[in-house]
């Protein structure tokens, strides 16, 4: 089969690689439908979390139909048209069951390599890396899904793949951050980054109650994408001042909860992203926090900053003076996907959700490198470049 | 020249004696025990323990079981009987380390137990050799039996 491979950094290729293989009971093999992009695959990439050896298979965010089924699989059959979670989740261990699913306990094959960084090691992840699991990944034909009855979900016929797609990982993650940090009606959010996951979590606040949603960024092409799609407020960084202009937009207070849906990577107008660009190029931090610094910053007193944004290790001048004084909560997470993904299905089904103006860019597997130019540099309003399989070389 | 001689004997009388001492004290100290191993089931402690048994058939290891609080399922330790306390790092790299099998030992009993199996990650694509693979794939036959446990 074709598959999207990682060889080394800043370097991609298409290669012919085996197909995948039934390797536990409890797998199915999916026909890849639609694959895309992702924010997080670009740490990868540019090497900021090692781990991944030359020949790896990039993509985590999918959907596909069943080809292949092993022998104690329940709840699927060949045919079936399945979104799939990011995270692998064995649904039984505490974690699983307590709905903590990017925790789960026994699905990162490789423990003892991402508890050197973190402690423990969180769940494995398609096409993320041996640090977590080392799972090829679904920018191919076909991809192998572990522990298919807990993470894949049958799609509802009203659902196109475009819509669906979005709710493997972008959706439920966005979701997650207003769900998990307790947006409540009535609330000011604020949400930094208006890629996809920006873009969900903004929607979700106001599905959850928030009475303004406020979205950030300095792309005008995605700022106006979220005014129309989302219909939150916008604010361009680049023109203003963020914190004054939150603090105006909230009678002085500042927003009560506030989304950083950025990581790592983060880019900002002033010199403290010099300053922090040259840190993180002499390996003095791991991460370059902007956005979450800004969040922690302009959060009113007792809110809470919801870290969505995916970080790998360790940043510097991490403001934890203003998270005690000012009685912040922080709380951050990976997505448990599996907790909300039949939701979310529902939601799209019955049209309160829209996803498919999201995928900005189809390309076939040939155009894997093509594609995360397009995507990282946001070339042509690029928001994800979709890979889809049967789609002809252009 | 006495007294340069008598000095270069008081002073190897008394690195002598430091030494001594310092094995007198330690065989006076109590052994030094490996640290206990564990991993928490999210099961009843009685569907634990013959998979813990049997998990630990080959090693030379005792064992404990202990219910979990707040219904978290059951504590699963094991320790080995004799082994180094704390092995030195070229010993984990290579694979030498009595530790790295009754981790992966409970590890995997604690995934049979919860999940029915023990997941395996996918094979390899292409087995290109680059200086970074090699490392990775060296941290990787030694990862099941490395972390925190």
């Amino acid at each position: 089969m074709r598959a999207v491979c990682w060889q080394g950094i800043n370097k991609l290729t298409t290669e012919t690689v085996p197909d995948p293989v039934i390797r536990n009971d409890q797998d199915v093999i999916l026909k890849v439908r639609l694959s895309t992009t992702c924010g997080s695959d670009l740490h990868l990439i540019g090497g900021y979390i090692p781990a991944m050896q030359a020949g790896d298979v990039l993509g985590h965010e999918f959907l596909g139909d069943v080809v292949e089924v092993g022998s104690a699989v329940r709840k699927h059959k060949i045919g079936d048209r399945v979104v799939v979670a990011s995270f692998i989740g064995c649904g039984r261990c505490w974690y699983c069951a307590n709905d903590l699913w990017a925790l789960c306990d026994n699905t990162n094959t490789n423990p003892g390599i991402a508890s050197m960084t973190y402690g423990f090691e969180p769940g494995g992840i398609f096409g993320y890396s041996h640090a977590m699991g080392g799972f090829r990944g679904s920018h191919a034909d076909y991809v192998r899904v572990p522990f298919a009855d807990h993470g894949a979900f049958p799609v509802p016929p009203e659902v196109d793949d475009r819509s669906a797609l979005f709710t493997s990982d972008a959706v439920p993650t966005g979701w997650m951050g207003a769900d998990l940090g307790g947006v409540r009606s009535g609330d000011v959010v604020a949400v930094w980054g208006c890629g996809a996951v920006g873009q969900m979590a903004a929607r979700a606040a106001m599905l959850l109650g928030a009475e303004r949603v406020i979205s950030i960024d300095r792309f005008p092409d995605r700022l106006a994408m979220t005014a129309r799609h989302i219909g939150s407020e916008t604010i361009d960084y680049s023109a203003t001042d963020v914190g004054a202009e939150l603090r105006e937009r909230t009678g002085g207070r500042g927003p009560d909860v506030c989304i950083e849906a950025v990581g790592m990577e983060a880019h900002s107008s002033g010199p403290h992203h010099l300053y922090d660009q040259v840190k993180q190029q002499l390996r003095l931090q791991s991460d370059r926090p902007t956005a979450l610094w800004e969040a922690i910053h302009a959060c009113r007193k007792g809110g809470t900053v919801f870290v969505l944004g995916v970080f790998g290790g360790l940043v510097d001048k991490f403001p934890l003076g203003a998270v005690i004084n000012k009685g912040l909560t922080v709380r951050g997470a990976q997505q448990h996907g599996q907790r909300y993904i039949p939701m979310l299905l529902d939601r799209l089904a019955r049209g309160e959700l829209s996803t498919s103006h999201l995928a900005t860019h189809e390309l076939s597997l040939e155009d894997g490198a093509k594609g995360y130019d397009l995507f990282k540099h946001k070339k042509d309003g690029c928001v994800r470049a979709v890979f889809d399989p049967s789609r002809p070389t252009t | 020249m006495n007294v340069v001689r008598t000095g270069a004997l008081i002073a190897a009388g008394s690195v002598i004696g430091r030494m001594v001492a310092r094995k007198i004290a330690r065989r006076r100290e109590p052994e030094k025990k490996p640290r206990w191993l564990t991993v928490t089931v999210n099961a009843p402690l009685d569907e634990v323990r013959a998979p813990l048994d049997e998990a630990v058939a080959e090693l030379d290891v005792e064992t404990r079981l202990a219910e979990a609080p707040g219904g978290r399922g059951t504590e699963a330790g094991a320790r080995l009987r004799h082994g180094p306390v704390d092995p030195a790092p070229v010993r984990r790299l290579a694979g030498k380390d009595p530790r790295q099998d009754v981790r992966r030992a409970l590890r995997e009993m604690k995934s049979l137990v919860e999940a029915g199996e023990v997941v395996r990650p996918d094979e390899p694509t292409t087995g290109k050799r680059t200086p970074g693979g090699a490392l990775v794939r060296l941290a990787t036959r030694r990862a099941g039996g490395e972390g925190r446990l």
